[in-house]
């Protein structure tokens, strides 16, 4: 059985997994859990990594086989999918207000739009002062899925979750 | 056909783990702090990039080998990544020249492979294209700010570019493998790929008030794993945990 309702108990024990980069956010609001499916007490669940060599996926697929285990699930595999490429459209809306409120400022537009992946899209919002006169310090930022920013207004710097 | 898309992945996933380790080599030495993170970070990406063709390598082969075995357990003639990724980080200019010739090509190469028969290969190229694209604004956006830069960053990115100009010639003259590879549909022809690569860099050298080189680049042999001295002094720290402690993993 494929267990696509998010609204399956399932995806609530899923839903208490955290991402060890974002403590804020959960792997349900990166978008990063594909697909579950269930057999009784056997269920396997298939993620995908947001870039590749992202070293929390590891972590990731540790916990959540140890959230479900604590449920009773006996039989749990987690699979590791490539296809289709994880993108930031799948972040969900709770999971950006949750980024700006942790100081991380939320991917703007979406992948489809060019400029966006080159990092010339310059309406990043300032997390703190909520300016838009900010500018890009490094494509590069703390993690692989972050570039650093920096807002002219209050003058802090701050993370911005990359267009992927 | 098993073992040429064995060699075939191999040769791929070289060219990310040696540009991969030469990046790492960075850590803690780039000349400011957001450059030491971006290099990391490029290096990040393509050691994972590395991770997902040796896994698949290593299904494929099916003689229990993991992908640790294939990235720490060869000998250098057995490794078969460019002469260009296995050379020394020199200066900063000199990383930023090799590291824009490959991503220039990596990026053609990437766009080519999303639409091999191989759909494994499709999905690794597809999920690296995106990161790759990074890399190269990255390289080109330094690449013109060295050369457009003072006469001291210009005189260093023109010798930078001189002198890794000749491994260049690699990307593009097809051996056996890769011939074969692109007539099954599998691989990328990349000789097609030639024109639009210097087309491409010559736009970025102008824009940097970089000069061309003005011979055609030449020297191949790390496809064959004829390599430089540089790879086994290279493999030998890169290879120096999994020889000490076999079989060690994170």
């Amino acid at each position: 059985m494929k267990v696509a309702d998010t609204k399956n108990p399932v995806w609530e024990i899923i839903a208490r997994v955290p991402d060890p980069e974002v403590p804020v956010l959960t792997v349900l609001d990166l978008g990063i859990v594909r697909h579950v499916e269930l057999e009784g007490k056997e269920i396997r669940v298939t993620i995908t990594p947001t870039y590749t060599g992202c070293p929390a996926m590891d972590m990731i697929g540790a916990n959540i086989r140890k959230e479900l285990k604590k449920e009773g699930f006996e039989k749990i595999e987690v699979k590791l999918s490539l296809t289709p490429a994880w993108t930031t459209d799948w972040l969900s809306e709770e999971g950006k207000k949750k980024l700006k409120e942790y100081g991380i400022a939320p991917p703007v537009g979406a992948t489809t739009d060019k400029r966006v992946l080159i990092g010339e899209f310059s309406e990043v919002t300032c997390p703190r002062c909520e300016s838009e006169n900010t500018h890009m310090i490094s494509q590069f930022g703390s993690t692989a899925c972050k570039a650093l920013y920096q807002c002219k207004d209050c003058m802090e710097p701050f993370d911005y979750f990359k267009c992927h | 056909m098993k073992e040429r898309l064995f060699d075939y992945i191999l040769q791929l996933g070289d060219n990310s783990l040696i540009l991969g380790h030469r990046l790492s080599e960075w850590c803690g030495h780039g000349p400011i702090l957001e450059v030491d993170m971006a290099l990391t970070n490029i290096s990040l990406d393509l050691i994972g990039q590395t991770r997902n063709y040796f896994q698949y390598a290593a299904k494929i082969e099916d003689k229990g080998r993991t992908e640790d075995d294939l990235a720490f357990l060869r000998t250098d003639r057995q490794y078969r990544n460019y002469l260009l990724v296995e050379q020394p980080n020199g200066d900063f200019a000199a990383t930023i020249a090799r590291q824009f010739y490959f991503d220039s090509f990596h990026l053609l190469f990437l766009q080519e492979l999303v639409k091999s028969k191989d759909e494994q290969l499709a999905a690794i190229a597809a999920k690296s294209v995106k990161e790759v694209s990074y890399h190269l604004r990255f390289s080109s956006d330094w690449l013109i700010r060295l050369g457009d830069g003072t006469e001291e960053s210009r005189t260093k990115m023109q010798e930078g570019v001189d002198d890794l100009w000749n491994f260049t010639a690699e990307f593009f003259l097809m051996n056996d493998l890769e011939k074969e590879m692109a007539a099954a549909g599998i691989g990328v022809d990349v000789q097609a790929l030639e024109e639009s690569y210097y087309a491409q860099i010559q736009e970025v050298f102008e824009a940097a008030k970089i000069q061309m080189p003005d011979y055609k680049p030449g020297q191949i042999g790390g496809k064959d794993g004829m390599h430089s001295e540089h790879l086994g002094h290279l493999l030998a720290e890169m290879q120096y945990m999994q020889r000490a402690y076999p079989g060690m993993e994170w």
